[in-house]
């Protein structure tokens, strides 16, 4: 519809994990300092809930932007599978060189879903606790923390 | 700018069937929201305002008036109501979240004097949602 609005469907997907949040790059004294609990050596896990944005046109024949079905299905084959009951550092290979912090799981998430064929990926919004949340729109990102 | 929200809550059913549609394909898109006797929900609705506060009041518009707003255009009209039978703007429409958060919008919009309609963000259940805005507007 040419009525200047853009309408965007979201959908919350739960998983749990656990992460450990340890840089190469720094001493043991600093990762303990930086990271605090989280960098205690044998991790911990976290429920998280993911939060899916997808924009695109309404079809006027469902109503929908994408039928919620074939979303679940790529969320659930690309993400929840990978990660559910998973250790974010030891089976998730982008976490290998990478620190599991939310904001690069945000990252990760959003890389897996941008190629989603139905809808456009708009937002992916992680809640690592019902405290914590982060967000990523896709802009390029120069200085994601990489270990070496 | 400052961005105000205001939520609201409301029940009502609905169900998904194109009558350009065989009962199979009906069926097959729509799955268990295709039962013909309908099937319910409670809404959660959150509006958001932007606006500069007025210097006198300090507000960008009037949280009574912005909740007398709701309450007659979205509240009265919805509440406790069969949406695909009693709400006339979803006429012709299937009301999904997407199309009962446009038609939110449109209802809302005009009657915004103070501040202008930001976004609106309906939820159907805690995991599933849709929202509307202004084309070229962030949504944050």
């Amino acid at each position: 519809m040419s009525d200047g609005l853009k309408v965007v469907f979201g959908r919350r997907y739960r998983f749990a994990a656990s992460h450990r949040l340890h840089s190469e790059k720094l001493s043991e004294e600093e990762n303990c300092r930086v990271y605090g609990k989280c960098n205690n050596p044998y991790g911990h896990g976290h429920n998280y809930v993911v939060e899916i944005s997808v924009s695109g046109t309404v079809d006027p024949a469902t109503g929908m932007i994408v039928n919620l079905t074939d979303l679940d299905s790529f969320v659930q084959g690309e993400v929840i599978e990978a990660f559910d009951h998973k250790s974010l550092n030891e089976d998730v290979q982008a976490f290998r060189a990478t620190v599991p912090t939310t904001e690069n799981l945000c990252i990760e998430i959003y890389q897996r879903l941008k190629h989603f064929s139905l809808a456009k990926l708009e937002r992916v919004r992680v809640e690592e606790t019902s405290n914590n949340a982060f967000e990523y729109a896709g802009e390029e990102i120069q200085d994601r923390v990489t270990v070496h | 700018m400052v961005y105000l929200t205001r939520k609201i809550e409301f029940s009502a059913s609905h169900l998904y069937h194109n009558p350009g549609l065989s009962a199979e394909e009906n069926r097959r898109i729509f799955g268990k929201c295709n039962n013909p006797h309908g099937h319910g929900h409670n809404y959660t609705l959150e509006v958001t305002v932007a606006g500069e506060p007025d210097p006198v009041t300090g507000m960008v518009l009037d949280l009574k008036e912005l909740k007398a707003i709701l309450e007659r255009e979205i509240t009265e009209r919805m509440d406790h109501r069969f949406l695909n039978y009693e709400v006339a703007e979803l006429k012709g429409q299937i009301p999904t979240c997407e199309n009962i958060a446009r038609v939110i919008w449109t209802l809302l919009e005009p009657k915004i004097m103070q501040g202008r309609l930001h976004k609106v963000r309906l939820y159907e259940s805690a995991d599933i949602f849709a929202e509307c805005y202004r084309n070229g507007v962030s949504p944050a």
